[in-house]
């Protein structure tokens, strides 16, 4: 933050290009926000049968490897913080 | 062997129907045969971008219902005898038309034409439908905005989809003083993004406008818009033409044309 205002504002241009790249992921694999969250909540409920999860700052987001691949293959990222690995041994 | 192109970009405003007045015109000042189809039944435009407004006697829509040949509707351009306008319809909707029609009205236009240029209308509706059924390439216009650009990517995955032999990009109404300052997507930025060949950049210029007006399209003459213009004419025919110095920076320029027009 500091370093970015202190060589000024981030050019629109990088924002515009940005904010496509993620908007137009989501829209070529047809996945809606609602879905996404409902991906999310059940990842969720798998992952706690096994380890205590925060559910509150986990994240999962659609991507592909290369910006420019058309045609690579969408792949589901899932950013899931433990918070305590051995939950069953307890 | 004649080919049908549609034009076509999703969103509206973004220079559709500019482009193909001027595709249409710099075709046929190379001496091709070319027609025009204005496929925007209810908001036809081409007419009076071509300054053809007041020959319409006949139109889409009535060849389609066989109260007139294709012939009758058909509207030669007062400058260049090669040229042709099939008018839309502007007191029918959308639905008036099927694209199985369209097929077979195209199919016989391809006897007597060089280039079948479609004008589309904007969205991805029936009109959409009708425009595209018919045509064998498409050239997808967007300008260097979030929101162009967005709908430019789904028309692709639309046309994709369908049996394209080819899909080309024409970036319209760039602004490069505001490329420069870091506060409009560059040419590259938009290839990038859309991952598409790129036929051509089109500045934004203030000729375009006055063009408009005096409906007289500026393809080959002395504007930067004009050269642009002509440019994508001897691309679409195959020549390698290499991007315009003020397409800037010009080595870069080089490097892009060459990555994306490899298919």
């Amino acid at each position: 933050m500091g370093i970015r205002s202190f060589f000024g504002r981030r050019k629109s241009r990088e924002i515009a290009k940005d904010r496509l790249k993620i908007l137009l992921i989501s829209d070529r694999v047809n996945c809606s926000p609602e879905m996404m969250e409902m991906i999310k909540t059940d990842i969720a409920k798998v992952i706690s049968k096994y380890m205590k999860i925060d559910t509150e700052s986990m994240e999962i987001q659609i991507a592909k490897t290369d910006a420019r691949g058309r045609d690579k293959t969408p792949i589901l990222y899932a950013n899931i913080p433990i918070l305590d690995l051995h939950k069953n041994a307890n | 062997m004649s080919e049908v192109i549609v034009v076509t970009s999703g969103k509206g405003g973004v220079g559709k129907t500019t482009t193909s007045a001027n595709i249409g015109t710099g075709l046929a000042a190379m001496g091709k045969r070319v027609v025009m189809i204005d496929t925007d039944i209810g908001l036809r435009n081409l007419d009076v971008v071509m300054g053809l407004e007041n020959r319409i006697v006949y139109n889409l829509v009535d060849v389609v219902e066989g109260k007139c040949r294709i012939k009758q509707a058909l509207i030669r351009d007062k400058r260049h005898p090669s040229l042709y306008l099939m008018p839309s319809a502007q007191t029918k909707d959308k639905s008036a038309v099927s694209p199985a029609q369209m097929v077979e009205m195209i199919g016989q236009l391809r006897e007597q034409f060089d280039y079948i240029i479609l004008d589309c209308p904007a969205g991805i509706e029936q009109g959409f439908r009708n425009a595209i059924a018919g045509a064998d390439r498409a050239l997808v216009v967007t300008t260097p905005e979030v929101s162009a650009i967005r709908d430019a990517d789904r028309i692709i995955g639309l046309l994709e989809a369908s049996d394209f032999s080819r899909i080309d990009l024409i970036i319209n109404r760039l602004r490069y003083d505001m490329v420069r300052r870091g506060d409009m997507m560059s040419a590259a930025d938009v290839v990038d993004i859309l991952a598409i060949s790129l036929i051509g950049i089109v500045p934004d210029d203030e000729n375009v406008v006055v063009a408009t007006n005096q409906g007289e399209p500026l393809v080959g003459n002395n504007t930067l818009a004009g050269k642009a213009y002509q440019n994508i004419c001897y691309r679409i025919t195959g020549k390698e033409i290499p991007f315009l110095e003020f397409e800037k920076g010009v080595s870069f320029w080089t490097r892009v044309s060459g990555i994306f027009h490899k298919n």
